[in-house]
């Protein structure tokens, strides 16, 4: 295995007396889409900005790419694309005059970086609009204008600061949807970090959960839901009627916990997913269903527990 | 920092805030031409062999002279290139897109500088060659190699004193978030320099070494006077170039220490005859050091404060 992209140890970053970020541990291998997640406020772009450079880390060290953010800067920031939080362009300046200037900055020739901008405004779907102050573009535009920006200078690891904020559904699928094509066909490494759990955990290999400046939680999406027993998986079955001998069946089945019928509401616990056995199991005892639904709790208990939290704070 | 300096020369010359610069410019230009026409028409000026060079310094009834009007207005040019230099690529959000690319911090700070610079020299220039050509229009004869030489140290001196006023609007937008503020306190210092310590050192040179019948005392009033004035650029320029282009009437306005610091037999000449331009410019030389010797300090600020500074988004 490589080295790893980037790796943290006891990273600290602190305001007076408020610590922002307090001694996290992380790595990131190659080619991984790593979620970083957490409410708004929990330290993901004090730590982003540390991985940068672009702020100093009160202790603990890091290096990305090898190298140490603070002393080599430009070392790192040649291979690595940042999307900040809010991105902002030069409002008099077109989408395409926006991108020249990185291209010129990055030191990239001008007709490989001709070409490649033309390439990169098609792909962000951004060609009718290439000739237009940015001015005028919209929040949307404007977000497709910075993911063409971060792959102009085609960087090994791209660092998005909560890129779905401020976009419409449509906008976060289109989003997920490049993040997926940047991860398997042009095999760049992602971090990714989101205030909205469950819109990105189904583009990350691994995520780290961010609460209070700590890493509260690290690991696989499924190894982060398996549950330790006491959660696993809630599944409501709503049927037509009350029938002697459901609830039994329900009860029987391997992986059940436990099943209760109240009025046409038949609530099981089970360790794992038993819905097709369970569907099948009522059906043979001459249940009508009308609706089955399964909640994964443990993934609900972390939302409710770290993020809720963060949006009353 | 060649990337950043070509784009903000061009972002000078493509800004209507320019075009307000050329205006002044014109107006400049006929003020100069127009105070002169006057002068030779009327016999009001203090005309004398130098007569290009009177066009800048001869005031003539109601209009003060051109060198009044660049030394009070030509810091205006250099504030407006200058007071929203960094602080409007933050509340843009471009700094931290930019700081993301392989970019020294201090290449932002030279390349807005240096293209700032650029564009004053343009202007200036621009200015004496429109002054130069209309003269020789309406007077009917070409200035004279001393002329020339005085006019191209007059030049040197103009755009160091519009560079230290570019500077101190330049760092002032590293420290100000705001655009207005850092514009209000740039324009105060102007103010304060421009009045206040000239008021200052008037007050200061009555109360330590006040006027008398003695003539010692008198040169002692004046030479406090002199050295506390001499902290306001404004007067920095306004010595030096009285020095550069009024060498005949400017003996009676010149600081007597400048005087004083030339050996009798000198002083006895220079009663008679102008000083050489040579000699000119020998004399301002610490005057021109002493306005570079300030963008050094400010810009020294600028860094401490912009090198380690942490850049959110």
């Amino acid at each position: 295995m490589s080295a790893p992209l980037i790796e943290a140890h006891g990273l600290s970053k602190r305001y007076g007396a408020f610590t922002a970020v307090d001694h996290i541990d992380m790595r990131l291998d190659e080619g991984e889409v790593f979620g970083f997640l957490g409410p708004n406020g929990s330290g993901k772009s004090t730590t982003i900005l540390m991985l940068l450079g672009l702020t100093e880390p009160s202790e603990g060290d890091v290096t990305v790419l090898g190298h140490n953010p603070t002393r080599d800067p430009m070392a790192v920031k040649r291979q690595v694309g940042y999307l900040p939080e809010t991105v902002g362009f030069y409002p008099d300046l077109t989408g395409k005059q926006n991108l020249e200037y990185t291209a010129a900055l990055n030191r990239i020739p001008r007709a490989d970086a001709d070409r490649r901008i033309k390439e990169l405004l098609e792909m962000v779907e951004l060609g009718h609009a290439i000739d237009q102050p940015v001015g005028q573009y919209s929040r949307g535009m404007r977000q497709r204008l910075g993911f063409a920006d971060v792959l102009l200078k085609q960087p090994k690891l791209v660092i998005l600061d909560d890129p779905t904020l401020g976009l419409d559904p449509t906008g976060i699928q289109w989003l997920l949807g490049l993040i997926e094509e940047m991860s398997k066909n042009q095999a760049i490494t992602i971090l990714l970090s989101s205030h909205a759990l469950q819109e990105v955990q189904r583009v990350c290999d691994r995520v780290a959960i961010m609460s209070h400046g700590k890493i509260v939680l690290q690991g696989t999406v499924t190894s982060l839901t398996a549950g330790d027993g006491t959660t696993g998986y809630h599944i409501a079955v709503e049927v037509r009627s009350a029938k002697p001998g459901l609830v039994e069946a329900a009860r029987e089945l391997p992986g059940v916990t436990s099943a209760d019928l109240s009025g046409n509401l038949l609530t099981v616990h089970a360790e794992r997913d038993v819905r097709p056995q369970l569907i099948s199991s009522l059906i043979a005892n001459g249940g009508e269903l009308l609706e089955v639904r399964a909640r994964n709790r443990s993934l609900e208990d972390i939302y409710l527990r770290y993020f809720q939290e963060g949006a009353l704070a | 920092m060649n990337a950043i300096y070509w784009k903000e020369l061009a972002d000078h010359f493509g800004r209507r805030r320019f075009l307000l610069l050329l205006g002044l410019v014109a107006i400049g230009t006929l003020w100069g031409v127009y105070v002169t026409t006057q002068a030779v028409q009327g016999g009001t000026g203090s005309l004398d062999q130098f007569l290009f060079l009177d066009i800048f310094t001869s005031g003539s009834g109601v209009l003060p002279s051109l060198l009044f009007f660049i030394s009070f207005f030509g810091p205006l040019i250099g504030i407006a290139l200058g007071f929203d230099a960094v602080n409007s690529e933050r509340t843009h959000g471009t700094l931290s897109r930019i700081l993301a690319q392989p970019v020294y911090r201090d290449a932002v700070i030279n390349g807005k500088f240096l293209a700032g610079v650029t564009a004053l020299a343009v202007v200036i220039v621009s200015m004496e060659l429109a002054i130069i050509g209309l003269g020789m229009f309406i007077l009917g004869f070409a200035p004279r190699g001393e002329e020339i030489v005085r006019i191209v140290g007059f030049t040197l001196v103009s755009i160091a004193y519009l560079a230290f006023w570019l500077a101190l609007a330049t760092t002032a937008s590293v420290f100000l978030r705001n655009t207005v503020a850092s514009a209000l306190v740039t324009l105060g210092i102007w103010l304060f320099s421009g009045f206040i310590i000239l008021l200052l050192a008037n007050v200061a040179a009555d109360y330590f070494a006040p006027l008398s019948s003695n003539a010692a005392d008198a040169a002692r009033n004046f030479s406090i006077q002199t050295w506390i004035s001499r902290v306001s650029p404004g007067f920095l320029f306004q010595e030096a170039t009285q020095t550069l282009l009024d060498p005949l009437t400017s003996r009676s306005q010149q600081p007597l220490d400048l005087i004083f610091s030339l050996s009798p037999e000198r002083l006895e000449g220079l009663l008679l005859t102008p000083i050489s331009a040579a000699e000119s410019l020998k004399l301002v030389w610490p005057h021109i050091v002493a306005l570079i010797t300030g963008v050094a300090i400010l810009f020294t600020g600028a860094y401490a404060k912009f090198m380690r500074e942490e850049i959110r988004s």
